[in-house]
């Protein structure tokens, strides 16, 4: 018997067969292409890492969404980080986020200039900076899902050093699935929801956008065989033109969530209207902090002068960057034409090339053209 | 930022929990988990805090739902074998 981690890695080789089959059986009886969609970076890190492209049979095509944070994340966003770091202010953020192009400069570059720019993995760890320089002002830049905002809710509940605040830019992930069904272009038919969002949010988040916009709905999990389980059910579903929700990740999601996770998420943060990265404002898109505790809140505890940073000039490449299109699923990165020539993980023109999440990043992390069909 | 991963409790200190991610320790925060976890649980880390805790029997439900989806089509017969196989394989590979 495989111990307990082995078998946390979902990924005996002879049950994905045998699911790849079922998969190829049901689109070839479906008989036309079908399209599916994810909104999560570890989804499509998986599947590259994995080579599951090369299982999926070829008349499916699953197109990575919104599914990157730190992507989405637009260029006044970063501004404003960026913009504190300039005034003095210590900036804590997640590691990808350093190098993500703002409107003038990325925060990695406001570090090289002399800025106190420092990455973290965890908001455990802003504030224990904060912590150590006490005389400082410290301000973590927050990005990620809501999954990530409830850290950053259950660090602001359990009370932060008074010299320590938060620069939001969450993103809610739910009103973008609704954006991006909607896109006249998009020949989606159905979703594969992350898991790791629905552990918290609960499988039933997704049931108000099946009614509306009568796609199916599938949370999958992160392994070769919850992904390659969740897409026989999404196709089955498809087949069967059931828009519904289904859980294909009982072992981490429950129809409800986790509750008090959930609790902690919206006393502290509200929904707001936004723009993301490329793709178009998203009404609720964004996750702002409460009123309550504006006392935490950097950009009411700072004047954030972003105006000054602007030189009026736009970034060189940045007018030719296809991000938008691919985040919103219409475009693939092979289908750009600075990809692995004018912009690599080492000088990246776009958003999705910094983050490991970016569709463009794990492209070309794994070989450019992650799809062995299209070798053969 | 967004990765995911199951890691084992091998001992808890008031909130925080030391916690082995296949073969890598990190302290994880407790604060926000769904239910309440003692040693020898696993855990789903998010960014230094344990999301969910996930029990014991919902692996095996995951993998017989997966054996469910694949039950339609007849090929359970030669997943028996094909455990076999598997078993065989994860203890070559186990370090």
């Amino acid at each position: 018997m495989a111990d307990a981690t082995t078998r946390m890695q979902f990924r005996d080789p002879a049950r994905a067969r045998a699911l790849a089959a079922r998969l190829a059986e049901l689109v070839d009886a479906l008989g036309r292409p079908v399209s599916v969609m994810h909104v999560c970076g570890s989804h499509e890190q998986a599947i590259a890492r994995f080579g599951l492209r090369a299982l999926f049979p070829r008349g499916l095509d699953v197109i990575m969404g919104p599914g990157c944070p730190v992507c989405v994340t637009d260029a006044p966003e970063i501004d404003e980080a960026v913009a504190l770091a300039r005034q003095g202010v210590r900036v804590a953020t997640y590691g990808d986020m350093l190098r993500v192009p703002g409107t003038a400069i990325s925060l990695e570059e406001a570090g090289a200039e002399g800025g106190a720019v420092e990455s973290v993995y965890s908001i455990t760890q802003a504030v224990e900076l904060a912590a150590r320089h006490p005389g400082e002002q410290v301000v973590f830049f927050s990005s990620g899902f809501e999954t990530t905002a409830v850290a950053t809710a259950a660090a602001i509940l359990a009370g932060v050093p008074p010299n320590l605040s938060v620069l939001s830019v969450h993103k809610y992930i739910p009103p973008a699935m609704e954006i991006v069904a909607e896109m006249p272009e998009s020949k989606v038919e159905g979703f594969l929801a992350a898991g790791h969002a629905a552990a918290i949010t609960g499988a039933d988040v997704f049931l108000p956008f099946v009614e509306r916009h009568r796609l199916p709905v599938v949370v999958a999990g992160f392994e070769p065989l919850d992904i390659l389980a969740a897409l026989v059910r999404l196709v089955e579903l498809i087949r069967d033109r059931r828009p519904a929700v289904e859980n294909a990740y009982p072992r981490c999601v429950t129809a409800r969530g986790n509750v008090p996770a959930q609790d902690r998420l919206w006393r502290v943060f509200q929904t707001a209207g936004g723009r993301w990265r490329g793709i178009a404002h998203i009404p609720n898109g964004n996750l702002r902090l409460r009123d309550a505790w504006a006392a935490v809140d950097a950009r009411r505890r700072f004047q954030i002068d972003v105006a000054g940073l602007w030189d009026g000039a736009p970034a060189a490449h940045a007018e030719r960057c296809i991000c938008g299109d691919i985040m919103a699923g219409l475009r693939r990165p092979s289908a750009c034409p600075l990809f692995g020539r004018e912009c690599t993980p080492e000088a990246p023109v776009g958003a999705c090339m910094v983050s490991t999440e970016g569709a463009c990043r794990i492209w070309h992390t794994y070989g450019g053209v992650p799809d062995l069909r299209e070798a053969s | 930022m967004c990765l995911g991963v199951p890691g084992r409790v091998l001992s808890i200190e008031g909130m925080v929990a030391e916690v082995d991610f296949f073969g890598v320790r990190k302290e994880l925060r407790l604060d926000i988990v769904d239910e309440p976890v003692a040693v020898g649980d696993y855990v789903l880390n998010h960014v230094g805090f344990a999301i969910r805790r996930i029990p014991p029997e919902e692996v095996q439900e995951t993998l017989a739902l997966f054996d469910q989806i694949l039950d339609v089509t007849g090929a359970k017969d030669d997943l028996m074998a094909m455990d076999v196989q598997g078993e065989i394989a994860a203890g070559r590979d186990r370090r």
